[in-house]
């Protein structure tokens, strides 16, 4: 295998394995900037990935499969809202029970589909021209799905929201210092419901983009803790939409050559490298408290009671 | 007869209570255009659930709401904004990282989707000029004094088009010149036909900024004057419900040997930015030191570094000659060093035990109260009947949860602890805040007792009256820096104001003691 293909394919492969993280992530940013940590990130790529399968087996479309998994991600994410804003139930203790609960249901719904092949999977998409370029063609533009394109504009699309418009200054405000915005005549709760909501229906499609197009099958587990490693990512990315990005990649990146790279290294050992990585990560935003930690929203994990003292 | 057509605002018959207490008794309040109408009253009065209620924030158990003229039902802070009434809460309710512009602009209507903050600070410009509340739209409100979160809550509540203006303690952030120039914007917003409920504990401001005054005590309603019908014995006899000395005795200072030296301290804030830039003092024995000074410019630093909570960068700390910078809380403690924290509940005490457990909290592992590492239950019973009776707590019983206790009792309590055993240097911080007239009082002569009998006193407190009453000199704070420090007999308000904003003081007088 020469240099320039090796180079290629990983480069390509390491796009399209940090795809579901950059969704995820995504998502993640945008609940904890509005205050609320969902550690069910897992719980509703693993419910995304089952139920994109599913849907996309029976009807026979990926477009349906991929509309299942973000319903069903919201769905997961609108319970984690009721408990924790409605309810002000421990954000930690539902999101741990969120990710136990969709790894065990999805298991359980999912014992009929394994080993299948998904008769309808999400095809790459040749973007015209740039896919002719030599080396870069075939790097970014030729095996990529709609979902890589899409993810990427998502990226920009919300950061300019966060920070450049009026629901922005919201969002963070209700994040940073929820009296405040109450005060201000602002709903705390409904912004809260509609970001979590929101990062439902992004961890769903990373979970679906799993089973419909990266791997297009059911294997029970499948999202192998890539929602751990998106929770680490929102830290990694000082919750910034743009910054979500170069992580994604990276941690594709790793996750990739953990594979590439079974042949010369134990593979127990590069299975391990994101996680290691994301313990990594997390321990470095807490050496750095004064760069990583300002950045994080003041009121994060904090129910909102108004009027407490 | 149109009830209410006149007032800007009227509260009739307000009845808010909490679990425990009546806030509001039947309150009757109102409000015309064109005039500040103060509130005042003590600390726990009542004035802060009432502006509350009228904001939309609470929702009152009966009564009723008018706002000129109509009968209303404010559900939200919305409703309140939208018929045009503006607060500015006691603790500001802003967004610390965020710009000035972008703090003003959230939730407000009428503001484009796309770059709302350029488009509000414009607005902005505009405001600060015509009222005089000079503010910069592009800075961080974590870089803002006091003051200048002041404004931004001022001018938030002016861009919504208030009508009426609430202001929740205004003063209590601000230097005396400051509140000054405060004075002269309200003056600017009631010949603008706004109507300003002025809210304050302080008789004298209250005199001089309204027109008329309702005192509010134990969640009623005591009475409402004209200021210029009333004077400061007449409010305060109404505000306590007993008549008031304004002068505790005090005998003449007599410093004795160093207690506490300080020699070029740096300090950061938990951000990281610098808290102490070289602080230098002194206090001896006998005597009493206040520090005034704006909130924020290093003074819960300082006292934290002071009592080995806070690791300082830079300097000197000597506790009866003994070097102890960088020393543990607990070894400070030991040298005899009494520390009056400012967070009550969450440092002075631990919540569930009971009161007798925290009154032997600092000597517990030794004896007489620890034997053979078991308590040893009637030397701490002995001990805590002892305390309670001579500092007065009123607690239902020694073994109730300290939590229960009322905040001058939970303070007394403190005071019990830290100043048994007579210690060398005692680091009071806000020892007075949010008690009523009664604990303070009591307070300030457990201070001046202990003062007496040989201890040296950091007082540090943003109440100048306290400081000007209670301390033998005093030194000011400034972004953390010693403006200088003058004899308390000889300074006045106004330089202690001018040394507060920043202004250094040339002549330290009294710094070579
Ligand atoms: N949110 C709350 N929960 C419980 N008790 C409260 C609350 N707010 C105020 N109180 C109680 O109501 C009384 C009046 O408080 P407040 O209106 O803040 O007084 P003031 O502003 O005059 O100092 C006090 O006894 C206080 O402890
Ligand atoms: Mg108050």
């Amino acid at each position: 295998m020469d240099w320039t293909s090796w180079l290629v394919g990983t480069v390509s492969r390491a796009l399209a394995f940090g795809v579901p993280l950059l969704w995820g992530t995504l998502g993640e940013i945008y609940a904890e900037r509005s205050g609320v940590v969902n550690l069910g990130v897992e719980g509703m790529m693993i419910l995304g990935a089952y139920a994109g399968f599913a849907v996309a087996q029976t009807l026979g479309h990926p477009g349906w499969g991929l509309l299942a998994a973000a319903g069903v991600g919201a769905l997961a994410a609108l319970w984690h809202a009721f408990l924790t804003v409605t309810l002000r139930a421990n954000q930690y203790v539902s999101g741990l029970a969120l990710t136990l609960f969709g790894l065990g249901l999805a298991g359980l719904l999912g014992r009929g589909w394994e080993g299948r092949p998904l008769r309808a999977p999400l095809g790459a998409v040749a973007v015209p021209v740039l896919s002719d370029v030599p080396v870069l063609g075939p790097m970014l533009f030729r095996d990529q799905t709609i979902l890589t394109y899409l993810g990427l504009l998502l990226a920009v699309v919300l950061w300019v929201v966060l920070f450049r418009t009026r629901w922005g200054i919201a969002i963070r405000s209700v994040g940073e210092s929820p009296a405040t915005a109450d005060s201000l005549g602002i709903s705390v709760a409904r912004v809260r419901y509609l970001c979590v909501a929101l990062g439902g229906v992004l961890a769903g499609v990373g979970g679906g983009y799993l089973s419909v197009a990266y791997r297009p099958a059911w294997t029970e587990g499948m999202t192998a803790g890539m929602g751990w490693i998106v929770i680490a990512l929102t830290i990694f990315s000082a919750w910034d939409p743009l910054q979500a990005i170069w992580g994604a990649f990276f941690f594709g990146a790793l996750y990739h050559l953990s594979f590439r790279l079974q042949a010369y290294v134990s593979p127990e050992l590069l299975k391990m490298m994101p996680y290691a990585f994301a313990i990594l990560v997390l321990a470095a935003s807490g050496f750095g408290r004064a760069r990583w930690r300002a950045r994080a929203p003041g009121a994060l994990g904090v129910p909102y009671v108004r009027g407490e003292r | 007869m149109a009830e209410g057509a006149r007032e800007a605002v009227l509260l009739r018959n307000i009845t808010k209570s909490f679990p425990g207490v009546v806030a509001n008794d039947r309150v009757t309040f109102d409000l015309q255009p064109g005039e500040v109408h103060a509130l005042l009253g003590e600390n726990g009065a009542g004035k802060t659930t009432l502006m509350n209620v009228l904001y939309g924030l609470y929702r009152p158990d009966e009564g009723e709401i008018w706002v000129r003229g109509r009968r209303v039902h404010l559900r939200s802070p919305r409703d309140a904004i939208d018929l045009g009434i503006g607060m500015v809460h006691q603790h500001f309710k802003l967004v610390a990282p965020h710009g000035v512009a972008e703090n003003v602009a959230l939730g407000l209507s009428g503001t484009p989707f796309w770059a709302p903050a350029r488009t509000v600070g414009r607005q902005l410009k505009e405001l600060s000029e015509r009222y005089g509340l000079p503010v910069d739209p592009d800075r961080r409100v974590w870089e803002l004094s006091a003051g200048e979160q002041q404004r931004v809550e001022i001018l938030k509540a002016l861009i919504r088009g208030a009508q009426v203006l609430i202001l929740d303690e205004p003063t209590s952030v601000l230097t005396p010149q400051e509140a000054g120039e405060l004075f002269k914007v309200l003056g600017r917003m009631k010949a603008e036909g706004h109507g300003v409920i002025f809210i304050s504990h302080k008789l004298d401001e209250v005199l001089s900024v309204a027109d008329r005054i309702t005192v509010m005590r134990r969640g009623r309603v005591v009475g409402t004057v004209r200021a210029e019908e009333t004077d400061k014995a007449a409010l305060a006899r109404m505000m306590v419900g007993r008549e008031v000395v304004f002068r505790l005795t005090k005998k003449a200072c007599q410093p004795g040997e160093a207690a506490l030296v300080v020699e070029d301290l740096h300090a950061r804030t938990d951000r990281g930015t610098p808290a102490l830039r070289g602080i230098s003092l002194a206090v001896c024995r006998g005597e009493i030191l206040g520090l005034a000074g704006v909130a924020g410019n290093g003074q819960r630093e300082l006292v934290e570094v002071l009592t080995g909570l806070r690791r300082p960068e830079r300097g000197r700390v000597a506790i009866l000659g003994q070097d102890l910078t960088r020393a543990s809380a607990r070894r400070i403690a030991d040298a005899g060093v009494a520390h009056v924290p400012e967070e009550r509940i969450r440092l002075g005490i631990v919540p569930g035990l009971s009161v007798e457990e925290n009154l032997i909290l600092k000597k517990h592992h030794r004896p007489p109260f620890c034997r053979a590492g078991g308590l040893r239950l009637a030397a701490v019973r002995q001990f805590a009947g002892r305390a309670i009776e001579e500092y007065r707590i009123m607690t239902p019983g020694p073994r109730t949860p300290a939590k229960l206790l009322s905040g001058g009792n939970i303070q007394k309590l403190i005071l019990a602890r830290e100043l048994s055993g007579n210690p060398a240097l005692v680091i009071a911080a806000h020892p007075t805040y949010g008690l009523d007239v009664g604990a303070t009082e009591q307070i300030r002569e457990i201070l001046l007792r202990q003062r007496e009998a040989g201890a040296g006193i950091l007082l540090v407190s943003e109440d100048l009256e306290e400081i000007m009453e209670l301390a033998d000199r005093i030194a000011v704070l400034f972004r953390g820096e010693i403006m200088g420090t003058v004899l308390a007999g000889e300074a006045t308000l106004e330089e202690i104001g001018l040394m507060m904003a920043g202004e250094r003081r040339t002549v330290a007088v009294g710094e070579e003691r």
